[in-house]
């Protein structure tokens, strides 16, 4: 079934898992898991057999065991065949001629969307170059709303990440403040609480909640603690904007988590409940990243880029705000080196975003990584080239409590600047508003502190 | 590298906010890049931190400040024969290497109550720094639990699964790790604390661990610290599981004065 011949070889893989494996580009953490292809020549072998296979055969061959497995039960169960019925007769190779060609217009891929599995799509992401990943990307319009509108043409969001190495809330508002003067914040003004505590993640969503609020910001609040965590806060009151969670692609891995599908739906209907938005309800914000599942030794013999596609159907069901692949963030045992990273951000943003999904990318690093700012700076241009949906902002591009390196609030100033993006309207204009960002949506010539923020920081000094 | 005469570059006037946190905040720009001296800043500690990954542990103060204070401890090796290997096969970091496994086997496997386990992790220097001032906390609280321990094991090259392995040795309930933590930028030396009530090899997850990071001198300080262990280790006793169920749910003593802080946005 995936057999082929080249150079005078012939090579058999056996099982559709093994060929996703094998035709993966090259990355540590598929040498890691024994998955890998042995080399070059046998990866493009894959390749080969790969665009020879019908996508009908992924809704027919597993590749975790359905009984097993109800991340594949959600796949399987909930696939649109009527939205499939369109691109059904295609290849994994037709179906990538077909988005590049101008038939899959934006109206077109949106169309197809759910009748895509995440196998099909990180199928075809494997055959494809980096230009066509973003090429592909670009036509794909994905817009949520909470209070305000994300993922609009020519718009570029942030979520502002005032990390602090104790949840100090005095050091989170100062970082919080510098973000917002720099025009930050607009996916959402997200906290990794340093500890998962109930009191410091109530604390934290209250001082949230109590900024903007004051301030009028159109924007929203997480603290990114885990989904019981947040169960818990909402339980006792506590004003909850969005539901944070790390997903993944295995049941074994999301129990590795201490989660499943039916405690995120418990959550997101106790977000709902709440009615905290103003334009939409999406509520949900989820983080993945390659490798997640195989750390946690859970990966069931999947290729880490289709493991980390299959967390894309656990998000897609609960219709999120946003979704965010923290791409470097897990380290070299995963993706090497800044070359295997800036392809994995490109991969998980058009995988994520031919799915139907709000995707962002944390573009980062870890001091571990083979990786620096020079390819965090490639990144970062090439994904906003394929009309990425956020990135974070963090003071000076280091996060203080994560110990890794990100995106800084400059990093978004320069590639809005670069390629003419704009934050989310309803944020645009409070920033205008507060003369934060004049009309030509460019920070103002002089540095001056705006009216709003005046008596807060002359306490100070 | 002065700016102070330089009228291209554009301060920022909460300069003063940086009292509350080490983060990287008002850097000020050039057009709306980051100043030469801020890029170089960042540029020097990415060079310090990735130097510091690469620092080889030396496990031999720690022995002798342990035996000093009266407490047996054994120094083992995973099977990552080597940084490279460590960095690039996490799962060899949480295996013993052969030699480690027949040191444990010539002591004797007694049912301790506890274990105290310390790997270099990603940051050898967070160890030598936090690991004997956080010990020295730790050890008389377990002490005055009357708590049995086994030695403190000293893991080279290991990984935060490491421990399951120890706890199963010595039928151990309780398994403290310290670790030393992926260097940051601005904290080359923070440690990490994992608790696992009952951790063993092969069944314990990451789900049943209890975690508390960021142990530097910008961050947690040892009492705060010792103070959600202890917590953590008297909740899992008697609910007899560890993990993402068992919530710290300590109060910061100095929450008061956090709140009077924080309300500079707020008043």
């Amino acid at each position: 079934m995936y057999k082929t011949h080249v150079a005078d070889l012939s090579y058999d893989f056996k099982t559709l898992r093994n060929l996703m494996a094998k035709a993966s580009p090259s990355r540590s953490g598929d040498y890691l898991a024994g998955v890998g292809a042995s080399n070059n020549l046998e990866r493009v072998a894959a390749q080969w057999a790969l665009a020879d296979v019908p996508l009908k055969q992924f809704l027919n061959e597993a590749l975790v065991p359905y009984e097993q497995d109800e991340v594949t039960r959600l796949i399987i169960d909930e696939h649109d065949s009527v939205a499939f019925a369109f691109i059904s007769h295609f290849t994994v190779g037709d179906f990538r001629n077909w988005l590049l060609s101008e038939h899959a217009t934006t109206a077109a891929l949106t169309a197809i969307a759910q009748g895509l599995t995440p196998e099909m799509v990180a199928a075809v992401s494997k055959i494809m170059r980096i230009q066509d990943l973003i090429l592909v990307a670009k036509k794909c319009r994905v817009i949520t709303q909470f209070r305000n509108t994300i993922g609009l043409e020519k718009r570029l969001s942030t979520r502002l990440q005032p990390n602090h190495p104790t949840d100090n809330p005095a050091g989170v508002a100062a970082s919080l403040l510098d973000g917002l003067l720099y025009g930050c914040g607009d996916a959402v003004i997200g906290i990794n609480p340093a500890s998962d505590n109930l009191e410091a993640t109530l604390r934290l969503l209250h001082m949230l909640h109590d900024v903007i609020e004051r301030y009028q910001i159109p924007t929203q609040s997480c603290v990114l603690a885990h989904v019981t965590t947040t169960l818990k806060a909402i339980e006792q009151g506590a004003p909850v904007d969005l539901v944070f969670q790390s997903i993944a692609g295995t049941q074994k891995a999301n129990e590795s988590f201490g989660i499943h599908l039916n405690l995120l739906n418990e959550a997101r209907l106790a977000a709902l409940e709440l009615g905290r938005g103003t334009l939409g309800n999406n509520c949900m914000y989820f983080e993945t990243g390659q490798g997640s599942a195989l750390s946690a030794n859970a990966h069931e013999g999947l290729d880490q880029q289709t493991c980390e596609v299959r967390a894309y159907a656990v998000a897609r069901k609960f219709k999120p705000l946003l979704v965010n692949t923290v791409v470097g963030f897990i380290g070299p045992e995963y993706l090497y080196n800044g070359k295997q990273i800036i392809r994995a951000g490109l991969e998980d943003h058009f995988c994520g975003k031919l799915l139907g999904l709000p995707m962002g990318c944390d573009v980062c690093y870890t001091n571990h990584a083979e990786a620096d700012q020079d390819d965090m700076d490639m990144l970062l241009t090439q994904l906003a080239v394929a009309g990425n949906t956020f990135i974070m902002g963090i003071p000076g591009a280091d996060d203080v409590m994560l110990n890794y390196q990100s995106t800084s609030f400059h990093d978004a100033l320069y590639v809005r600047q670069v390629l003419g993006l704009r934050p989310a309207p309803e944020f645009e204009q409070w920033l205008q508003l507060h003369g934060i960002f004049n009309t030509e949506n460019q920070l103002q010539q002089k540095s001056e502190v705006p009216a709003l923020f005046k008596p807060s920081l002359q306490k100070l000094s | 590298m002065n700016e102070h005469n330089d009228q291209t570059v554009i301060t920022n006037s909460w300069a003063s906010l940086k009292q509350f946190t080490p983060a990287r905040i008002a850097l000020g720009r050039a057009g709306i890049s980051l100043p030469t001296r801020a890029s170089l800043d960042f540029q020097l500690a990415h060079a310090l931190a990735r130097d510091a990954v690469n620092i080889p542990i030396d496990f031999s103060g720690l022995e002798k400040s342990l035996s000093f204070m009266g407490f047996q401890s054994l120094t083992l090796k995973t099977r990552a024969e080597n940084q490279q290997m460590y960095l690039q096969r996490p799962d060899l970091g949480r295996v013993l290497s052969d030699s480690a496994l027949d040191c444990l086997q010539q002591t004797t496997p007694h049912s301790a109550d506890a274990v105290i386990v310390i790997a270099d992790g990603l940051s050898s220097k967070a160890i030598e720094h936090h690991a004997l001032p956080f010990l020295s906390l730790l050890l008389p609280k377990l002490q005055e639990k009357s708590y049995h321990l086994a030695p403190v094991c000293l893991v080279k090259h290991g990984r935060v699964a490491i421990g399951d392995a120890i706890a199963r040795h010595y039928l151990a309930r309780l398994c403290i790790i310290l670790i030393g933590e992926r260097p940051g930028l601005s904290s080359p030396d923070s440690m990490g604390i994992y608790f696992t009530y009952q951790a063993r090899s092969e069944i314990s997850t990451d789900a049943d661990r209890n975690c508390i990071s960021n142990i530097h001198s910008n961050g947690l300080s040892y009492e705060q610290a010792l103070k959600k262990l202890v917590f953590l280790v008297s909740e899992a006793e008697k609910l007899q599981f560890s993990g993402v169920n068992l919530k710290d749910e300590t109060t910061d003593t100095s929450a008061d004065d956090q709140r009077r802080l924080a309300n500079f946005l707020l008043d």
